[in-house]
């Protein structure tokens, strides 16, 4: 025979016993990358550009001649770089993302396409009104949808995400109240378990903030909030279905009371995704409600922002609501309502006058965000949205039935859940808390569930799965945290420094805070600094 | 010298009719890690009960009352450099100000250590 | 329903695992006089991704692309080239569909990012720290003057009559809720801009002087003495930057010694997309940094004492301080600002400054052969990359007749200013660096013809 002269004998390959430390601290498909100021310079640029003298003679005396700092890479750098990091993060493209109250489905990459039509991508915002009546045409479209979907009577579209559209909807509240001659309503009930946004909202536009209880159920105390509504009650700011994941059964007895008391009812709708199709708020009483475009309407996250935030409003408030907003009329034709012509569309749109509050921010609001929603929307339909609350709501109660006999459920008595299912730190073991748990599932490949949050549950852990997973999916999931959440109860010290998978360990979030290092600056600078 | 506690866990040092404020070794416990404090500026007057200084861990920051009236002498300096000296003694050099007291007479509604003790236990 | 993965099995297993007959037995807590019975009636049903295309492309098709015509507006939103690796490198799932990185075990791409955006933003702003981003930079603009009230405890703002007037409306619409006194005023068609007439209006009750730079007309003035007007007086200044490729070409507002310094970042790497998403910079002096709205992220080690990110300073923030945080911000600009920091990372400094020499050296020339139109006078001094044109007559009907024959001149001012008949023949002009030599004659003779 001829003998294998390469040197390469394949064998069945040894079990290792233990990581060995790599020369680059790199382990293999986990790549450490450093900053770009530390592998880039000031001299380094990956763009082309025409030659020529660039000579320039209107600048004042204010040419910029100090180091500025910024260090470039080149395009095949910049690439790499970026890609690495992006191995770092999980993702809702990488598996289930369970982050209670945040809604992390799939976004589909259709909604991705159409926003990059150069129709919509590369239009400027202050184009005649007549060269852009495509782009007004996708608002006025998704408007309309936004308002047959709630049952409302008026939208405000320019929001830039749902805590500007909660500002937007308690600015609508206090217009509506002067003009009553009611400003000095200055009370706005929140329950205690509402997002903190809330309470920072209606604090930011200067009123009061009262807690309204829970119930043990899980519930807003209806009686006590009846309670207290009196002459100095602007409004109540109620999440539905709220951050327990329960409907709120009474709102409609809520809403008539708060009207009959003269104050006007704020649903936060961040969770809007459990019921859409199903319930439409305005049957509710609801006068204003925030629509976050990234959560019920799948526009992606993008590891923070942006949002976008529509305000739906009743009739109260609708002449109220900010400018610019759209109205198309017989002809087809869509109109950009602005500062100079609001007078002109009231006489149209309203019996009585518009009264806006104001501009809440430059241009018209989350276009690129506004052609993705509608993508989304226009593929589901009346039937497919229907069908996304009902599996909402389905896939969560099986994750809530399917641990309820390893996780403590508080509010499982409760009835079903809505879209989340809640689980309390419980039994665990004494020194074991929730972030071991979800410490433990990223171990297990999963993002966490929300933590901590709603405060009226210790030790919360808030599940939503979202109807974009499959049944396998969720089954997978279920194993995971029925299986970390025993490690927890028997009390396993390997959870208290999990996770041993990530690309970090746990990171010391108090040395971060005491002494805040929020920019990189060159070593030279920080041994001087340290001096 | 005597100390006095409130309900809401802070402490005061009494010498004359000036007092020195903190929170109690059972706040810090319960707060974690320090990270930044608060203090009030120099000659404020308060009332007892007032927000007077903020102290925050990572994830809370909570409000310390003032557990009686006066005009503040001095907030303690070594707190912005060293927010964990409220961890490691919160009840010696991590006070957090001391005020000139305008109504000595408030301070006998506060509890003192045997009392403080005895209403933690129960917690 | 392409995107629901369930099948009628599955459903029905799962129904049966969680005791419920139906559905429907899961909405059992909705009242049933506010129970739908069926889909919406009169909205269409579920289409196929071919029909959601055809519809969205046809709507698409309606709008004049900014691309495909000689193209000069600008007004706080400007058309620059954007490298292909942007979009393709903020389209990757793993920076796209991203939380906000609240567990930074498994976010470090979306933090380390963040952090070298908030290096990149204050060294460009030149102050001393940077956030995470804002929505943009006409909320940004509010914000600082909430921030600039907190820290001087006093509520008198001053807004230079050169600050875009959308970034006012703003302001107006927040202080009408906050208390804060607005000073305002309107630009006047000149080459001065009003930093005199600022100075000369701080007070004992000020607590900020705004000024954007390059200012709405474009024009550019040092703004050294207007920083030493507000700190004789205890005041803080706020500069306002709606064009982050000047500071290429011209000092930075934190060099002059600007307290607060925000922007619209939209110009690098975000595109026009008809007004947003766009993405708020915002940078101040660390001595106010407790004060700040919005997200930080910062450096810190691991338990392995390996070098990490996480969010920091989150006290500020409405899920921990609630009513008393000091913006009710959540949801911010996060992949905008991955766009503007990649596209930042490409030009690098060298990049960056040869970017705005060419925008410059575009609208020096483009002036100059607009000038020459007769009955056209150029209102600028100086200008970086935009300028203002006296047209002699009303601007506004002039634009809207020019995108008749497919030139797209510029934002008058009676868009920007209805009814103020002083600034009516204004029109404003920007030239970057997508912007030909042919583009140029096409406006200046279409303006020419308009003129006649």
């Amino acid at each position: 025979m001829a003998l294998n002269q390469s040197g390469w004998r394949p064998s069945t390959p040894q079990q290792g016993d233990g990581a060995p430390a790599t020369f680059t601290g790199n382990r293999a498909l986990m790549l450490e990358e450093p900053l770009i100021f530390e592998i880039g310079s000031t001299e380094t640029t990956g763009v082309d550009f025409a030659a020529g003298d660039v000579a320039g003679s209107r600048l004042g005396d204010l040419t910029r001649t100090a180091p500025i700092g910024l260090a470039g890479l080149s395009e095949q750098e910049t690439v790499r770089h970026y890609t690495r990091l992006s191995r770092q993060n999980y993702a809702i493209d990488l598996g289930l993302f369970p982050l209670g109250s945040c809604t992390m489905k799939h976004n589909p990459r259709l909604n991705e396409k159409v926003a990059r039509l150069p129709g919509f991508a590369d239009v400027h915002p202050l184009q005649p009104v007549d060269t852009v009546q495509g782009a007004l045409g996708v608002i006025n479209e998704l408007a309309m949808w936004l308002i047959k979907l709630t049952g409302m009577y008026g939208v405000a579209m320019s929001p830039k995400a749902g805590a500007h559209g909660e500002l937007c909807g308690i600015l609508c509240i206090k217009a509506a109240l002067e003009k009553r001659g009611e400003g000095h309503r200055k009370v706005v009930l929140v329950p205690e378990s509402a997002h903190g946004t809330n309470p920072a909202t209606a604090a930011f536009a200067g009123f009061t903030v009262e807690d309204i209880p829970a119930t043990a159920d899980g519930r807003v105390d209806t009686a006590a909030l009846k309670a207290r509504l009196g002459p100095d009650v602007a409004a109540v700011m109620i999440t539905n279905p709220n951050t327990c994941g329960l409907f709120e059964r009474d709102l409609k007895e809520i809403s008539d009371a708060v009207h009959a008391a003269g104050g006007y009812v704020y649903c936060d709708g961040a969770n809007f995704n459990a019921i859409v199709g199903r319930v439409r708020p305005g049957d509710l009483g609801v006068d204003a409600m925030h629509i976050n475009l990234h959560k019920t309407f799948s526009t992606p996250h993008g590891g923070g922002g942006p949002g976008s935030g529509p305000v739906v409003l009743s009739e109260a408030l609708a002449p109220f609501g900010p400018l610019p907003f759209t109205a198309r009329t017989a002809d087809g034709y869509v109109h950009l309502i602005e500062e100079e012509r609001a007078e002109e569309f009231s006489n149209e749109h309203f019996d009585g006058t518009l009264d806006s509050f104001g501009r809440m921010t430059a241009f018209h609001g989350q276009m690129g965000m506004f052609t993705r929603a509608l993508a989304y929307i226009l593929s589901h339909g009346a039937d497919g949205l229907r069908q996304v609350a009902e599996d909402a709501v389905l896939n969560a109660n099986y994750v809530l039935r399917s641990l309820e006999d390893t996780l403590d459920a508080p509010f499982a008595a409760s009835g079903p859940c809505m879209h989340e299912a809640i689980f309390s730190d419980r039994g665990l073991a004494e020194g074991f808390s929730t972030i071991d748990v979800a410490k433990g599932l990223i171990d297990e490949g999963f993002h966490p569930m929300t933590m901590y949050f709603p405060l009226v549950v210790h030790g919360a852990m808030l599940v939503e799965p979202t109807e974009t997973e499959s049944k396998a999916a969720l089954d997978q999931f279920i194993g995971a945290l029925r299986s970390v959440a025993e490690r927890a109860k028997a009390g396993d010290m390997a959870l208290k420094t999990a996770p041993h998978f990530a690309p970090r360990a746990r990171l010391d979030e108090t040395l971060a805070a005491r002494k805040p290092v929020l920019r990189w600056k060159p070593p030279v600078a920080v041994a001087e600094a340290a001096e | 010298m005597s100390r006095y506690f409130t309900e809401d866990h802070e402490w005061i040092d009494v010498d004359g009719d000036i007092g020195t404020v903190g929170i109690s070794d059972y706040a810090q416990g319960q707060l974690g890690d320090i990270v930044f404090v608060e203090v009030p500026d120099d000659g404020r007057r308060i009332a007892k009960g007032d927000e007077a200084a903020v102290v925050e861990s990572v994830k809370a920051a909570s409000d310390v009352y003032s557990p009686a009236s006066g005009t503040v002498l001095e907030g303690n300096p070594a707190l912005v450099d060293d927010p964990s000296l409220v961890n490691s003694d919160p009840e010696g050099e991590g006070w957090f100000f001391k005020i000139t007291l305008s109504d000595p007479a408030e301070l006998e509604e506060l509890m003192d250590e045997t009392a403080y003790a005895a209403f933690v236990a129960k917690l | 329903m392409r995107y629901l993965p369930l099948t009628p099995a599955d459903r029905a297993e799962m129904l049966s695992v969680i005791g419920a007959s139906s559905i429907d037995d899961l909405f059992a807590d909705v009242p049933e006089a506010a129970r739908l019975d069926g889909p919406i009636r009169d909205l269409p049903g579920h289409a196929s991704e071919l029909a959601v295309e055809r519809h969205m492309t046809a709507l698409a098709r309606k709008n004049m692309v900014a691309g495909d015509v000689p193209f000069f507006l600008g007004a706080g939103a400007y058309r620059h080239h954007v490298p292909a690796s942007v979009d393709h490198l903020i389209q990757r799932g793993e920076f796209l569909t991203a939380y906000t990185p609240y567990q930074p075990e498994i976010a470090q791409g979306t933090l380390q990012m963040l952090f070298e955006f908030q290096t990149q933003v204050a060294s460009l702003l030149g102050t001393d720290v940077a956030n995470a981003s804002m929505y943009d930079g006409s909320t940004a603009c509010w914000e600082a003057i909430g921030m600039a009230r907190r820290i001087t405890r006093r509520g008198k703002a001053i807004l230079s009559g050169g600050l875009h007037p959308h970034y006012v409306s703003v302001a107006k619409t927040m202080a009408k809720y906050t208390g804060d006194v607005l000073d305002t005023a309107l630009p006047v068609l000149g080459a001065d801009t009003d930093i005199d007439a600022l100075i000369a209006k701080i007070d004992d009750e000020t607590s900020c002087v705004v000024v954007q730079y390059p200012d709405i007309l474009g024009r550019i003035a040092d703004l050294t003495p207007l920083a030493d007007a507000c700190h004789a007086k205890k005041a803080l200044l706020i500069a306002v930057v709606t064009e982050p490729v000047a500071l290429g070409a011209i000092r930075s507002p934190g060099e002059m010694d600007a307290d607060i310094v925000v922007g619209e970042g939209q110009s690098l790497g975000v595109g026009l997309q008809f007004g947003g998403p766009y993405v708020g910079l915002f940078g101040c002096k660390e001595k106010y940094l407790r004060q700040t709205p919005g997200r930080f992220c910062g450096q810190t080690v691991d338990a392995d004492g390996k070098r990490g990110f996480v969010l920091t300073l989150s006290t500020r923030e409405q899920h921990i301080r609630r009513e008393k945080a000091t913006s009710n911000i959540c949801t911010n600009s996060g992949l905008c600002a991955l766009a503007f920091s990649i596209h930042m990372t490409l030009l690098g400094e060298a990049g960056l400054r040869r970017l705005a020499g060419i925008n410059h050296a575009n609208a020096c020339r483009a002036a100059d052969r607009l000038a020459k139109v007769p009955g056209v006078r150029v209102v600028n001094d100086t200008f970086f990359n935009e300028f203002t044109l006296d047209i002699g007559k009303e601007a506004r009907p002039v634009v809207r007749a020019l995108a008749d024959r497919g030139v797209l001149a510029g934002v008058s001012l009676g868009r920007l200013y209805p009814g103020e008949d002083a600034l009516a023949n204004g029109l404003v002009v920007a030239v970057t660096e997508t912007v030909t030599d042919d583009d140029v004659e096409a406006l200046a003779t279409a303006l020419e013809e308009a003129l006649a």
